[in-house]
């Protein structure tokens, strides 16, 4: 498999009247060709941050360090021309919000036919066609009658296939899925966790799925990175990571997430609260809230280590135990 | 016991909506709540189920006559809610609370922590001193698992998850028998939830409390009722014990509904079988004639689109709504 994407060292800040926000701190991680990965955490763990920086959409205070590779180019020091040129021709991104990639104004077909004409320069009739195939393509009821409609007349399950069909105008080579499912109702989250499937099997779309629900990422991911204040704590292949969860906050998280197929009698809890980006505790940022926190953790941060093929933690636990 | 406690029967509400014209000014009836009928027993969760629009956060008002009943009667410790007046309803409501979804909107951002959860002492036991108030008060946040000393705080200075136990302590302080929660965890992060959750279910042991508790999350609903009501467009489908209804649902609404959550576990979630609805949910000013959930219904047949189906029971402490469970 040949690597799509390849983020490495990647660090965000935000520049705030109140001081520094860390967002992202040395992040590092590979999307291989066709491949879902899934990226867990709560939020303000930063992960849409992470992907902001892919595409080049960050705010104006942020700054940012590392590199990230995509085909060829660094995406953080590439020029607005070739930028533009990979942003929605090859990679991709949908929101939660709909509305956010979506012009209120402008019929559906006009705006994805519009994605054509920028980018392949084709004609108008043709782009049109396009639309409507790739309307049908994402199963987009009535595509034909529904082309003249504006993004308010439709529901939100349908909104999420426009913008879905928008981002894959152009036939990426990586979707940048940022909690898509998120507003949805349960059943409309089930057809468009479908599609993302479909489109990944049948298109060889590689993607990435940023969400809290560790559900959604079972049933689509083939690897997962787990964050948690602003870094990477846990990643590896989906079926060993919910089998063996290894970094105390992934257990954690798994623990208290209710459960539809099991009885549970009492829901394990992680105690206090997420940290804040703008004041993250030292050493492991997990520490305050760890059940296995030592000396150590409190003083020295944990590295992410690799221990198997595409498995990593970051936690000193291990070392704890073997020094025991 | 129960004959007493909390009865609602054929409980409508239904807002005017205005379809026309301007000019004709043509107003529909919005059916947000369409024949709900239920009983809740003391000490006892009911789980309300159903995807956004389908009456929910209506249903759990109008219990509580927050919004008034275009129909039907909710009858409390023997008495029909809806037949009282202002002051009547007001002295009721001392064992009537309810805790919201949005945390920090639901609280007012110029009281402190302390007046908030403190305002129904204030309402209900005028006799109290403040000395008393303020010593339940920081017993009731110590409770809750909020710090006493943070009993002077303003709201903005909390997180989302201490302002829902805020508004968990109000709703607490005087000790109701029944809380409405309206998807009272579904705005925090995991982590919180589970907090929170947790929280609740002791409260409703150590108080004996009664929790209508309203979720659009099937897991934290199975986790946290006695029974589950299953809304689909205002209307029940299925009402019925809390193992009966995960291990044998009955209506396809229910059946679509539990397959469609994700289970966090990459082995069962690729290997379960999906019952995938197409579309959307219809809008209430429009339902579909017949069963309402029969536009979107694997199985709906020509009655489907004549005949309303009844509640029947389709089993001890089970009860449907649809012409062909047992085909
Ligand atoms: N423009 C900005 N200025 C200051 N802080 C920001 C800005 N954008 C994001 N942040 C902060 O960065 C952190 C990470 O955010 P984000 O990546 O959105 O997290 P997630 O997607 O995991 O919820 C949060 O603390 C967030 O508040
Ligand atoms: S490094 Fe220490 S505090 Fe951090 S997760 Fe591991 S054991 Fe817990
Ligand atoms: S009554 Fe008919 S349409 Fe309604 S749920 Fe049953 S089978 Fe489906
Ligand atoms: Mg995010």
């Amino acid at each position: 498999m040949s690597t799509v994407l390849e983020i490495n060292h990647l660090t965000v800040s935000f520049d705030t009247p109140d001081g520094a926000v860390q967002a992202v701190n040395d992040v590092s991680l590979l999307v291989e060709e066709g491949e879902c990965v899934g990226l867990v955490g709560e939020s303000g763990s930063g992960k849409s941050q992470t992907f902001m920086a892919a595409m080049g959409l960050l705010a104006d205070n942020a700054t940012v360090s590392g590199a990230i590779h995509f085909e060829g180019s660094n995406l953080l020091t590439a020029n607005e021309k070739e930028l533009n040129k990979l942003r929605g021709e090859r990679i991709a991104m949908i929101f939660q919000d709909p509305m956010t990639s979506l012009t209120p104004h402008m019929k559906i077909g006009r705006q994805l036919a519009e994605v054509l004409i920028e980018h392949r320069g084709v004609g108008k009739a043709e782009a049109r066609k396009q639309a409507r195939a790739m309307l049908e393509r994402v199963h987009f009821p009535e595509a034909e009658r529904r082309l003249d409609m504006y993004p308010h007349e439709l529901s939100g399950g349908l909104r999420q296939r426009v913008m879905i069909a928008m981002a894959l105008m152009c036939e990426p080579a990586m979707l940048i899925a940022d909690e898509p499912t998120t507003a949805l109702d349960v059943t409309v989250q089930a057809q468009i966790l479908d599609l993302l499937m479909e489109i990944k099997d049948s298109l060889g779309t590689a993607i990435v799925l940023i969400t809290h629900d560790l559900g959604v990422v079972a049933g689509l991911a083939d690897r997962v990175a787990v964050m948690y204040g602003g870094r990477i704590v846990e990643k590896g292949a989906v079926a060993d990571m919910f089998e063996s969860p290894a970094h105390p906050y992934t257990q954690g998280l798994l623990a208290c997430t209710p459960r539809l197929d099991e009885d549970i009698t009492a829901l394990v809890t992680i105690p206090g609260q997420p940290p804040n980006a703008q004041s993250l505790p030292g050493g492991c940022s997990f520490h305050p809230r760890c059940t296995y926190v030592t000396e150590r953790c409190k003083a020295e941060r944990p590295i992410l280590e690799t221990t198997a093929k595409y498995r990593a933690k970051a936690c000193h636990l291990d070392a704890l135990e073997a020094a025991e | 016991m129960s004959e007493s406690f909390l009865q609602v029967r054929d409980l409508k509400v239904h807002f005017p909506v205005r379809t026309g014209g301007i000019l004709i000014g043509q107003y529909s009836p919005l059916k947000a709540v369409d024949g709900v009928s239920f009983d809740l027993n003391p000490g006892e969760t009911l789980g309300v189920v159903g995807e956004s629009g389908c009456g929910k956060s209506t249903l759990g008002r109008a219990v509580l006559q927050l919004i008034g009943a275009t129909d039907g009667t909710v009858s409390w410790l023997g008495t029909d809610l809806t037949s009282l007046d202002k002051k009547e309803l007001i002295a009721a409501r001392e064992n009537l609370q309810i805790v919201f979804q949005d945390p920090l909107a639901s609280l007012d951002p110029r009281m402190t922590a302390g007046d908030i959860i403190a305002e129904p002492l204030r309402n209900y036991r005028p006799a109290m001193t403040k000395a008393e108030r303020r010593k339940m008060v920081a017993g009731m946040m110590e409770r809750v698992g909020l710090l006493p000393r943070m009993i002077n705080r303003y709201p903005h200075e909390f997180s989302g998850g201490q302002c829902q136990r805020i508004g968990i302590a109000r709703a607490m302080i005087l000790h109701p028998k029944l809380v409405v929660c309206d998807e009272p965890v579904s705005a925090l992060d995991v982590s919180i939830q589970a907090q929170v959750v947790n929280l609740l279910m002791d409260l409703q042991r150590d108080l004996g409390l009664s929790l209508l508790f309203i979720s659009h999350d099937l897991a934290i609903v199975r986790h946290i009722s006695h029974r589950v009501l299953v809304l689909y467009l205002g209307r029940v489908m299925e009402l019925a014990d809390k193992a009966s209804i995960y291990a044998t649902p009955h209506h396809p609404y229910t059946q679509a509904l539990l397959s469609a959550v994700p289970i966090p576990d990459p082995v069962k979630e690729r290997a379960k079988e999906r019952v995938l609805l197409t579309g959307d949910i219809p809008s209430p000013l429009y339902p579909p004639s017949g069963c309402v959930f029969r536009t979107r219904c694997p199985r709906a047949t020509a009655i489907c689109a004549d005949e309303v189906p009844q509640l029947e029971q389709a089993g001890a402490g089970h009860d449907v709504a649809c012409h062909h469970w047992n085909t």
